[in-house]
């Protein structure tokens, strides 16, 4: 039986270090093909009209005009006349045509008429909506009676918008159709389980459709189904006879097809003069478009000993929200870090004094951890030396310091992976799954290498196919620990046939033999050993050819990871501007397998986390229901000059890597909005209530409590 | 006509977009051209100094990483869609099309150009350099080796219009300081999260050639 595990850190040649990421070149020199990059022969455009109400009915729609336009070779109604449309931007017709300009022009000839009805679409007060969707209250203990007793008590209300995914590729596929059989190049976070969500609407078994992803333009939890888009780009494509290239136009990207639920919450807590938190009270809603949204975990990490919740689902004529990295989670943390920092404001403690008292009734997995990150980011921070009471900064420009923790599972998804060790030493693996620039590919690669005892380049990794053996969608910091799972267990299994092969030569037990350094070897004595290809010349004429998979047998992957995010802003009272001079991010993750790409994805996290709380948010007219910023000019992105500068810490190593890989797409983009939002309180002196923390709400804050 | 595509719409009700393209309200697509930008292929009313091309397709050349291309398209085609969807020349990237993001950055003589924005007939006769004209996995230009060396992509979808910005901006100025990369490279957005690896490859004096 082989023993499935991770090597011990002094016989790891390639786990752990700083490898440039393998896909690097062909995407810094444009040779990387994404799915919008494919061209096949004879290509038609297709383009798509959408809805301008927020609510409507379709009166009428004729497309004849269109459909008889030079180059349109094929146009579709999508919803037909008494359709009730939900929300703006839902799809209405589509047509496909020689060029991208003609099939413009043809979404012009397009006649709808539609008669237009009431929406709903501003959640800050669901006392005005048509539907909401109470959740239970969960009641412990006796929270009212903790805060009668508490020594000091903030009550507040505390927003979060709807944001967008915004990935830069927008939702979209090229198909091509080759008689029954259809390819797919999509931009998709699921390649394995894609293909099942094409076939049944098209009418064909799932094995005629296949799935192609080398790359991808980001998904961060929006590009996990096969959305209209995609039934109707391959239905365009069946009816020209040709292959159809369909990716959304930003204004309809931004519209509908990736956002993040808003959370609202009325909250009362409190806590008593030793700055333990003894009682919380929320009720809170938000939406996620029509089908409400999901409960927003409050409290978030700590768990006082009497505490109420209640949640509140408010549909919205808005196209559902998309999982968005960490759901419900950096909500969760603004709405309780919030509060925890305005009681230790109250009490006049240092909020890390505050947090670390809490640990008591924080997630008791990870106390210790907590423990050691919070000492590790102050450390970063220089906090003890920079941190000031609230209000206490005077001047134009006010210096602030804030932070927040966070939780996060990340255990490994289910996957599948071939191995196969060819005659002539040859090795590669089969996987399905994606590469969303989190460095699957390059991950993949180090453990088939590092397993085998080669180098990078003597081993070749296929993802990004649904017909390859399947790996789960890559969502929930997940991929990570799965595709390093299956593959090593994979790999783990092919040398074990290797060297049942080989160990006869050498006059040995198989079990006595490792493979390091392009060898095969007896353990201790490395003179006693073949070449790898020599031992692969032992195999025979056909390649060795096995799977790994996972979940499985050993100790490959865990889940539960807690993180601390700090920030240090400026921000200037007099225009309202915050500034973010510095975040540190401490995360807690097993075993890192590439120290570069890790560090990177938390760069990322935590710049994603800026723009999120200086930046982001859906501007909606509540006349129209329709977004009205639609693109990325007034849909603002952090830019270059807008992060500030970063410090990450990974905690690994002994005491981490024995609980295997764990994901990190997701945990450290958790805190920045609430560590960020409690710099500006700390800065300012008062609490800015709605995020992004944008001038006007600065400003308007500081008025409203009389500050500056 | 009940579409609204929500493009800015100028005081006439026409949209910038729309009128580039010559599509507003079903308006034929006519370019009207400046003598100085014409192709040769055009005819020519010498005596206004503009040329009157379009609305249907006119042959065009364009000059890209040092290859003359001939080809047919209409006016109104912009630089980006002429490269990716008529010369399958993919690296630029359509992300927001409106000029904001700058993933479809080229460098058309010498100057970096949001090729989203630009007519490939105003392209004619300049020298237009794309991501593939700057180097090859194989043979990487020291700016797209940087970009790998210091992890400055994720997705890699806004990569070449951000390899491409830093060359031109490098060009013109190859010891940057923070605040001028800050300022320099805001025109570039990258949603993954990026700009930590781009800072410090620029910061330590990478990329020039």
């Amino acid at each position: 039986m082989v023993e499935y595990s991770w090597p011990p850190a002094d016989k790891r040649d390639l786990l752990g270090d700083r490898i440039s990421r393998l896909d690097g070149p062909a995407k810094s020199t444009g040779a990387a093909k994404y799915p919008s990059d494919q061209n096949p022969e004879g290509l038609l455009h297709a383009k798509i009209l959408t809805c301008p109400h927020g609510r409507a009915r379709i009166k009428s729609i004729d497309i004849s005009a269109a459909r008889q336009m030079p180059g349109v070779r094929a146009a579709r109604v999508l919803q037909e006349p008494g359709a009730e449309i939900q929300w703006a931007h839902d799809e209405i017709a589509a047509v496909a045509a020689d060029s991208e300009e003609l099939a413009e022009d043809a979404l012009r000839a397009i006649k709808v008429e539609y008669e237009i009805l009431p929406h709903y679409v501003d959640e800050a007060d669901p006392a005005k909506a048509p539907e909401t969707k109470p959740g239970r209250e969960r009641v412990v203990g006796d929270p009212l009676a903790a805060l009668e007793s508490a020594a000091v008590t903030v009550e507040r209300e505390l927003s979060v918008p709807m944001i967008n995914h915004c990935c830069l590729e927008p939702h979209g596929q090229v198909t091509a159709w080759d008689g029954d059989e259809l390819t797919v190049w999509a931009s998709t976070q699921a390649v394995s389980t894609l293909a099942f969500q094409f076939a049944e609407p098209l009418g064909v078994p799932a094995s005629a459709v296949r799935i192609k992803t080398d790359y991808m333009g980001g998904g961060f939890g929006s590009k996990f189904s096969v959305d209209r888009w995609g039934i109707e780009g391959a239905q365009l494509a069946r009816d020209a006879g040709r292959s159809v290239k369909l990716f959304l136009e930003r204004d309809h990207e931004l519209a509908v097809a990736g956002s993040r639920p808003s959370a609202f919450a009325r909250i009362k807590a409190g806590a008593d003069r030793e700055g333990n938190l003894v009682s919380w009270v929320s009720e809170s809603w938000g939406s996620g478009g029509m089908p409400g949204t999901g409960t927003t975990p409050l409290p978030y990490v700590f768990e006082p000993p009497d505490r109420s919740t209640s949640h509140t689902s408010v549909p919205t004529n808005f196209a559902g929200s998309r999982a968005w990295r960490a759901p419900n989670h950096p909500q969760a943390a603004f709405l309780t870090m919030s509060i925890i920092e305005d009681l230790a404001a109250e009490l006049e403690m240092d909020p890390l004094d505050f947090v670390h008292r809490n640990l008591g009734i924080a997630n008791q997995d990870r106390v210790k951890v907590y423990e050691e990150e919070l000492a590790i980011a102050a450390d970063l921070m220089d906090w003890k030396a920079r941190w000031r009471p609230r209000g206490t900064e005077t001047g134009i420009v006010r210096r602030g310091l804030g932070l927040s923790l966070h939780t996060w599972g990340g255990r490994g998804h289910r996957s599948a992976c071939d191995v196969k060790v060819h005659p002539d030493g040859a090795v590669e693996a089969f996987i399905g799954t994606q590469d969303l620039g989190t460095g699957t590919r390059t991950v993949i690669t180090m453990v088939l290498a590092d397993t085998f005892g080669l180098e990078l380049g003597q081993v070749k990794v296929h993802i990004g196919d649904s017909r390859y053996p399947q790996s789960g969608p890559s969502g929930g910091s997940t991929t990570v620990g799965g595709v390093c799972s299956s593959t090593r267990r994979a790999a783990q299994n092919a040398l074990a046939e290797l060297f049942a092969k080989v160990a006869p030569d050498l006059g040995v037990e198989a079990g006595r033999l490792e493979a390091r350094g392009g060898k095969v070897y007896v353990a201790g004595d490395p003179s006693r050993g073949l070449s790898w290809k020599e031992a692969a010349g032992r195999i025979g004429a056909v390649p060795i050819a096995v799977s790994g998979r996972n979940p499985g047998k050993g100790q490959l992957t865990d889940s539960g990871v807690g993180g601390v995010g700090m920030a240090d802003v400026s921000v200037d009272v007099e225009t309202g501007i915050v500034k973010v001079n510095r975040m540190v991010a401490v995360q807690d993750v097993g075993l890192v397998v590439n120290e570069k790409l890790a560090e990177t994805q938390i760069f990322g996290a935590l710049i994603m986390g800026v723009s999120s709380a200086l930046y982001e948010e859906r501007i909606v007219d509540p006349g129209s229901g329709r977004l009205l910023n639609p693109n990325m000019e007034f849909y603002k992105l952090a830019g270059i000059g807008d992060v500030g500068e970063f410090k990450v810490h990974l905690m690994t190593g002994p005491g981490y890597d024995e609980r295997g890989v764990i994901g990190i797409g997701e945990p450290p983009m958790i805190s920045p909005l609430a560590a960020i939002g409690n710099a500006v309180s700390n800065a300012i002196g008062v609490r800015v209530t709605e995020a992004p923390f944008t001038p006007d709400r600065v400003l308007a804050a500081l008025e409203a409590e009389g500050g500056a | 006509m009940e579409r609204d595509d929500k493009r800015k719409v100028s005081e006439s009700g026409v949209s910038r977009r729309d009128f580039l393209r010559g599509g507003a309200a079903g308006a034929v697509a006519t370019g009207i051209m400046p003598a100085a930008l014409r192709g040769e292929n055009a005819s020519g009313d010498a005596a206004s100094g503009t040329e009157v091309v379009g609305p249907g397709k006119v042959p065009m050349t364009l000059d890209v990483n040092g290859r003359r291309l001939e080809l047919e398209l209409e006016p109104r085609v912009t630089l980006l869609d002429a490269l990716r969807n008529h010369l399958s020349i993919t690296g630029a990237k359509k992300v927001c099309d409106r000029a904001t993001c700058g993933a479809c950055t080229v460098i058309v003589d010498d100057k970096p150009v949001y090729a989203c924005s630009m007519l490939a007939i105003e392209a004619q006769g300049a020298s237009i350099v794309t991501i593939e004209g700057l180097g090859t996995p194989e043979q990487m230009h020291p700016i797209q080796a940087a970009f790998v060396d210091n992890d400055g992509q994720q997705c890699g979808y806004c990569t070449p219009g951000f390899v491409m910005a830093c060359k031109a901006f490098l060009d013109a100025n190859p010891t940057p300081s923070k605040l001028e990369i800050e300022r320099g490279l805001g025109g570039n957005l990258c949603r993954c999260g990026t700009y930590n690896g781009i800072k410090q490859l620029l910061l330590e004096g990478k990329g020039v050639a």
